[in-house]
């Protein structure tokens, strides 16, 4: 892979690496034919980030070792090379990323001004491909607005809240902050904002809804959108169902998947906000399937592979293996070597959305009962 | 000046007496070579030196001339002592540090000799604050032996752009490794870091380069904890010349402008971490 990226383009993708840092701490970089492709998930595997910049965004993208390469990287050595951003767009030139296959390397070369060169050689680890699958087009309910209006939007809330309910009825659009159940009522604060559907670019709602998602992830994408100036999209359905919010222009598409929090009550409807239905804490449904992210294991689905969970089976809230888990890496790749750590129960309210099902839905994995999946993924070895 | 209605006699027992209009201009050059708690002073007529030291490997000095005092009366050929220098600059800047137009703090630095306190007096808005600091035996600075004959290659940079490579250095890379040579790359900074290594080439021809007097090859290491250390002195000043000797030893030398356009220096030396080869 070598391609050079010019003048206010290497800030654009300066942008896009920093706003996949709000998301997850690797990145995943595959250069294709179609462009190249910047990816992330977040270690409970509830939020999605992907960036293709086509070759047209490059001044020169070439790419001879075709399909097949790619590799991941600790997105914090990635950040290091465009440190300063405010400085980025009046001192750097050009930016020339060039793969050295041999060494195992990824060479960012920065032109600045006066003459200074900057090279950063990065190690890099080859990975399995990471890829949600989703169908935006098939939403119920498509937004588009201007960065600003939705900057200005989060602006109301405090940059500690956790999660977003975005509700809509035909006219309008609700967002509000989303409070724990378990939440003391007297230390609550409910704040909404009421926007109207001339303040967006594109308001097309074909089911009223009402969606929760995390805000920080939101952010992660506005950071890029504001800086840009890229409209925003977001498409849903309903809740459980995964939000999908993009960005994209002629030589760029940038999609950030997350999942919202389900709710078995039923589709909340919303007027006013009188007192929302509490949400459900086990969410899994089948519908899920549709969001499945594919897992490109080169090897044949066998019997090796440990029994990941088919959605909706789930026993105990906690039962949630990761599909990351050592026995779906590539073959040759150190067993050991996970990403996340295993031990680790992931985020109790937006549990692990995508799965590397192996086996396809209605296999004989649907007579597994919850009590001999593991939970989690780590090997149980145990003691004696 | 209310600080000038101190006594004749007082004056008389004092062998060192340096006054400033605006303590700033002494506050701000020694702030920047405070990575240790100790400074050596050393007073001659020239003016004022003032040595920091790091593990026997780093020496910081700050040359403020006699002339960027307002008064600079000194009664033998060299005075010297040493002092806690937080201590000192928590007392120069007593009157807090923040910086109002047209206020500025007056300061009379006065030293009677050995076994004797640093004595400062310091004045702002009619104010006076008198501030007594103990001082010890001076230690016998580290001699570099870092002489311009044996100089092998020079550059002078405006501090601007070194200033950005500083401030992006890799800090997970144990050492800085700094490459002067009369051909490609010519000025080179580089770490090798967790995530891998990064270079920072300056070209010769670069219009960040004032001077460039290379005449071979030399690629040395230095521990990065201890050139971190002159980040400050970057920062405050507009240029800085780069030197090595033959042995790879290193002298940074800033030029600082004070408040009212003043010169000073601050100079750094640093011994190489390991010979990594002179071609």
């Amino acid at each position: 892979m070598d391609c050079v990226v010019t003048g206010g383009n290497v800030k654009v993708l300066a942008k896009a690496i920093h706003s996949l840092s709000r998301i997850g701490d690797e990145l995943y970089l595959e250069p294709q034919e179609d462009g190249l492709t910047l990816r992330t998930v977040n270690s409970s595997r509830s939020a999605y980030a992907c960036f293709l910049f086509t070759p047209l965004f490059f001044s020169r993208y070439v790419n001879p070792e075709g399909h097949g390469f790619r590799c991941k990287m600790a997105i914090k050595s990635v950040q290091a090379v465009f440190r300063s951003l405010a400085t980025l767009e009046k001192t750097v030139e050009k930016c020339h990323i060039e793969l050295d296959a041999d060494r195992n390397r990824l060479t960012f070369t920065l032109h600045c001004k006066h003459g200074l060169l900057k090279t950063h050689n990065l190690s890099f680890q080859d990975s399995e491909s990471l890829q949600a699958v989703f169908d935006k087009d098939s939403s119920t309910n498509v937004l588009k607005a201007q960065p600003r209006v939705l900057a200005d939007t989060v602006l109301n809330f405090p940059p500690s809240l956790d999660e977003v309910t975005v509700t809509v009825s035909d006219e309008r659009v609700w967002f509000r902050n989303h409070v724990d159940q378990e939440a003391e009522p007297s230390k609550a604060m409910l704040t909404e904002l009421c926007l109207s559907s001339d303040e967006f670019d594109h308001f097309e709602v074909r089911a009223r809804s009402s969606v929760t998602f995390c805000l920080k992830e939101l952010r992660g994408l506005l950071v890029f959108a504001e800086s840009t100036g890229l409209p925003v999209s977001m498409y849903f359905d309903k809740p459980g169902s995964p939000v999908v919010l993009s960005v994209t222009d002629s030589v760029l598409d940038g999609n950030f998947v997350l999942a919202t929090l389900s709710d078995e009550s039923g589709v909340q409807t919303s007027d006013r906000a009188g007192t929302p239905a509490p949400p459900a804490d086990d969410f899994m449904n089948d519908e899920l399937e549709s969001y499945l992210i594919a897992m490109d294991t080169s090897m044949a689905a066998g019997p090796s592979v440990p029994a990941p969970l088919a959605p909706g089976r789930v026993g105990s809230p906690t039962a949630t293996p990761d599909p990351w888990s050592p026995a779906h890496s590539e073959p040759g790749e150190d067993l050991t070597e996970v990403e996340e750590e295993p031990g680790r129960p992931p985020n109790k309210k937006f549990r692990s959305l995508f799965f590397g099902s192996v086996y396809p839905p209605g296999s004989p994995l649907g007579g597994h009962t919850p009590s001999s999946q593991k939970v989690l993924a780590s090997d149980s070895e145990d003691d004696g | 000046m209310p600080l000038s209605t101190q006594s004749q006699t007082d004056d008389a027992q004092y062998i060192l007496v340096a006054s400033l209009d605006n303590a700033r201009n002494i506050s701000n050059i020694l702030k920047a070579i405070t990575f240790k708690d100790h400074a050596i002073f050393s007073a001659t007529p020239n003016g004022l030196k003032v040595t920091v030291e790091d593990s026997k490997c780093l020496q910081a000095n700050a040359f403020i001339q006699a002339d960027i005092f307002q008064e600079f009366t000194i009664k033998e050929d060299s005075v010297g002592f040493q002092v806690n220098l937080t201590v000192l600059l928590d007392c120069l800047t007593i009157f807090g540090g923040s910086t109002v137009p047209g206020v500025s703090t007056a300061l009379r630095m006065c030293y009677m000799g050995y076994g004797y306190p640093l004595t400062l007096f310091l004045e702002e808005g009619g104010v006076v604050t008198v501030c007594k600091i103990n001082t010890q035996e001076p230690e016998e600075p580290i001699d570099f032996d870092f002489c311009s004959s044996n100089v092998t290659n020079k550059v002078i940079l405006q501090s601007e752009s070194l200033k950005e490579a500083f401030s992006e250095l890799d800090m997970t890379s144990e050492v800085l490794q700094i490459t002067m040579s009369p051909n490609q790359p010519y000025f080179r900074l580089s770490t090798f870091g967790n995530s891998g290594n990064a270079h920072y080439d300056y070209p010769k021809d670069s219009d960040m380069m004032e001077l460039f007097q290379c005449t071979k090859t030399q690629i040395n290491r230095y521990k990065m904890s201890l050139l971190k250390s002159s980040t400050k002195a970057l920062a405050l000043s507009c240029k800085v010349s780069v030197r090595t000797d033959s042995r790879g030893f290193l002298s940074l030398q800033y030029l600082v402008r004070n408040n009212d356009g003043q010169i000073c220096f601050v100079e750094y030396y640093c011994c190489p971490d390991e010979e990594v080869g002179d071609d």
